[in-house]
């Protein structure tokens, strides 16, 4: 530790090398993770208060558990990095030293650099990248530090310090090093605090899921026994009232493992605020974020994925959306445009709204670029609700239409083909001069759907019910034979083409008279296809099951899941049935 | 955990215990360490338009397991299962990454320790069918076992059956099928 008080201003490479331990490195990496998110956070809330003690010293903190980490793994390069932020907010904290806004860049430039070696280091150790010598210049930014804590004593510097050598240094060394024994002793008694405050447990994720699937047999096998036991003894009442009491018990774990997968949305919201900071004072705009609910709780597979596609559109709002504030004030709203982020649950859906008090969507400019590319015929009218959904389609930049600002314009479209993939949907709000609200309902888990189960010859299999429209005894409607085996089913003067599964599937039993069973119309992608099934078995809530990747192949086959006997039942992708060969988009004839 | 899923070199005599079972006539061994439990015949949920030796999935406990049938994947000839037909679930690398396969295989032998000096490399039997996935041929009491990489048995092409096949096999059959 005491090697890392001497500083080095020149550039210092990093080796991963070959005999560390790739569990300590991965605590590394985790926890350097964590670290980076709060000294983000830190300093960002240090912008708007800059006197802030209680933030100046979670900073110190971060840069010292940082430090200490990093020199533990012989980091060198980010141990001295680390260390030098620490003087520097040591400094602040002796009120040696204002924290103004030059600092606060440097605290967030060194932070980013820290990030790109923590980025590295993971890359090298998953593999993704061979293991060679890291070279992230950090000079520049130690020698400007340097400046900093120097020009602010005795000495005052030219710019040129970074070349400074030995006379400058030694006077910081002797003042850097008693200066640490006490900070340790202080950080690691906050920091045992702070963790008994907590008291959370990391768990590898592959824990947590195998915990979930143990609770879900758990069920099963106890359902089983329930049913066994009750057909043969049914009157007695302390085994009843027992076999109850395991019921709730298994149950209530099942839900405890589910709900432990689940995670406050928190960081990925205040992930927002650097960005809104950097993008606006890119395109000198004055831009608030203003964040609520960040403790609404979402599975940390959303989490995770949630987070790209909200970057777009915060993006989007800052660059597109929001005024400068010259023009802003010749409207007559203040100049400091406001992004509200909000997350709460509604009926079992997380909700994420992304407002901004902007320009609005010029409805007459999407009109017009839909008519000209083709997504709308010239003289539809579309109501609001469609007009405002097609910038969500592939070729409407937002660049181009919305505002006349050309640039980073990220289409919304991948934006929708993301949120599709998390089985969500967007909605858009918006009134001219006044601003937008997208708003983001997702599923709170993607473990679970809700499935309509089917049978088809000995074998049940699952049809996620968001896709499912209706369903109707085929002895009811009319089916169309066409050349080339090709069948339409006609309803309410709409033509659906026809999928018997059971030759789908290429079962060999007693084929089904198309008159027997059961006619179900899923849809997907706006396209829609009747499906001929034998019989509807039921609706159920299922856990939805990797098959693995020996059938990554099938497309239609998307997962599996547990059925309440134990069984295995497929669970069958609607948007690749719908895709099938016959499926062509130009069979909705009317008649 | 992920250290036990010791990838089988693709040559080399690993010496070692080793799992041994019969199919038809003829007795196999597979690593010890790549075997992670073994279980009676269970349900098995087939997987539509698969090949024939995929027979499906399984639950274990909760994971959803593929399970394949060796001897048909071996072309061996049909046979009704016993009371002794078992699976074998293994742990497989699979793109670099360690996975569950169930093995159907006829009955099983016992758990021998297999030294190098009683290992052979398998003869080159040209190109017919099964011998690629036999890595040794080893000699114990006077009978000769086949040492397999199951690796190699997943990693074969003709397991992932390319989606275009797929897509013309069930083209084929459902003109088929309508016409008649």
């Amino acid at each position: 530790m005491r090697k890392d008080s001497e500083e080095q201003i020149g550039e210092i490479p990093l080796e991963l090398k070959a005999d560390l331990d790739p569990e300590l490195v991965e605590d590394f990496i985790s926890d350097a993770r964590e670290q980076l998110e709060n000294i983000e956070q830190g300093t960002l809330a240090l912008e708007i208060d800059e006197q802030d003690q209680e933030v100046i010293h979670t900073l110190f903190r971060a840069f010292h558990t940082f430090k200490g980490n990093a020199s533990f793994l012989e980091f060198t390069a980010i141990s001295q990095l680390a260390h030098m932020l620490e003087s520097l907010l040591e400094g602040a904290r002796e009120e040696r030293l204002r924290i103004n806004s030059v600092i606060i860049e440097i605290i967030l430039k060194s932070r980013d650099t820290l990030q790109q070696f923590v980025d590295e280091i993971e890359e090298q150790l998953t593999g993704k990248k061979t293991r060679q010598i890291v070279h992230i210049p950090t000079a520049a930014l130690k020698a400007s530090i340097k400046f900093i804590l120097t020009g602010d004593s005795v000495v005052s510097r030219p710019a040129s310090a970074p070349n400074a050598t030995e006379p400058a240094q030694a006077p910081l060394k002797e003042a850097a090093t008693p200066a640490m024994s006490t900070d340790e002793a202080r950080t690691a008694g906050s920091t045992y605090k702070s963790s008994n405050a907590l008291q959370a447990v990391k768990v590898a994720t592959a824990k947590l899921d195998g915990l979930v699937d143990l609770a879900g047999e758990l069920v099963i096998a106890q359902s089983l026994i329930v049913q066994n036991i009750s057909s043969t003894s049914l009157g007695d009442h302390s085994l009843t009232r027992n076999l109850d009491q395991l019921n709730r018990i298994s149950k209530e774990l099942q839900r405890t493992a589910m709900s432990m997968r689940m995670v406050p949305i928190r960081s990925t919201l205040q992930k927002m605020h650097r960005l809104v900071r950097d993008i606006a004072a890119q395109q000198k705009k004055k831009v608030r974020l203003v964040l609520e609910g960040e403790d609404t709780e979402v599975d940390r597979n959303i989490v995770e994925k949630i987070g790209d596609p909200l970057m777009h559109m915060v993006c989007n709002a800052v660059d597109h959306a929001i005024e400068l504030p010259e023009r802003r004030a010749a409207m007559g709203k203040p100049s400091t445009g406001t992004i509200f982020l909000r997350a709460y649950h509604k009926s079992g859906n997380i909700i994420i709204e992304v407002q901004d008090d902007g320009v609005g969507l010029n409805r007459e400019r999407i009109l017009e670029k839909a008519i000209k590319n083709g997504s709308l015929k010239p003289g539809s009218t579309p109501d609001d609700k469609e007009l405002l959904s097609l910038i969500l389609q592939p070729g409407f930049s937002t660049a181009s239409v919305v505002t006349a600002i050309s640039g980073r314009g990220v289409g919304l479209d991948v934006v929708q083909k993301n949120i599709a993939k998390l089985r969500g949907k967007i909605d858009i709000k918006s009134v001219p001069g006044q601003g937008t609200t997208f708003t983001l309902r997702l599923p709170l888990t993607l473990a679970i759907i809700d499935g309509l189960i089917i049978r088809v010859g000995g074998r049940r299999y699952i049809l996620p019910t968001i896709s499912v429209r209706e369903s109707f005894h085929p002895g009811s409607c009319a089916i169309t034979s066409l050349p080339g085996g090709v069948e339409l089913v006609e309803m309410r003067k709409e033509l659906i083409p026809l999928l018997r599964l059971r030759e789908y599937f290429q079962l060999n039993e007693s084929p089904a008279d198309a008159r027997g069973g059961i006619m179900v119309v899923i849809e997907s992608d706006g396209q829609k296809r009747c499906l001929l099934a034998d019989e509807l078995v039921g609706k159920q809530e299922v856990v939805i099951k990797n098959l693995g990747e020996v059938f990554k192949t099938d497309p239609m086959v998307s997962g599996g899941a547990i059925l309440g006997d134990g069984c295995v039942g497929l669970i069958l992708d609607a948007s690749a049935l719908v895709h099938l060969e016959h499926a062509s988009s130009e069979l909705k004839l009317a008649i | 955990m992920s250290a036990l899923f010791l990838e089988t070199p693709a040559s080399g005599k690993a010496a070692g215990k080793y799992l041994t079972f019969i199919l038809g006539t003829c007795a196999y061994g597979i690593p010890i360490l790549k075997v992670r439990e073994i279980i009676r015949l269970l349900d098995i949920t087939p997987i539509p338009r698969m090949p024939e030796y995929v027979r499906g999935v399984i639950n274990l406990r909760g994971k959803i397991v593929p399970v394949i049938d060796l001897r048909m994947k071996f072309g061996l000839p049909n046979t009704t299962t016993t009371n002794r037909t078992c699976i074998i679930v293994t742990h497989v690398v699979m793109d670099s990454s360690p996975k569950l396969m169930g093995l159907i295989v006829d009955a099983l032998e016992e758990v021998y320790q297999i030294n190098p000096e009683d290992m052979e490399p398998a003869p080159d039997f040209g190109k017919s069918a099964p011998t690629g996935y036999i890595q040794n041929m080893a000699k114990t009491k006077g009978q000769v076992k086949a040492l397999l990489n199951i690796d190699q048995i997943v990693q074969d092409d003709h397991v992932i059956l390319p989606l275009h096949d797929i897509a013309q096999a069930t083209a084929a059959t459902t003109a088929a099928t309508s016409q008649g």
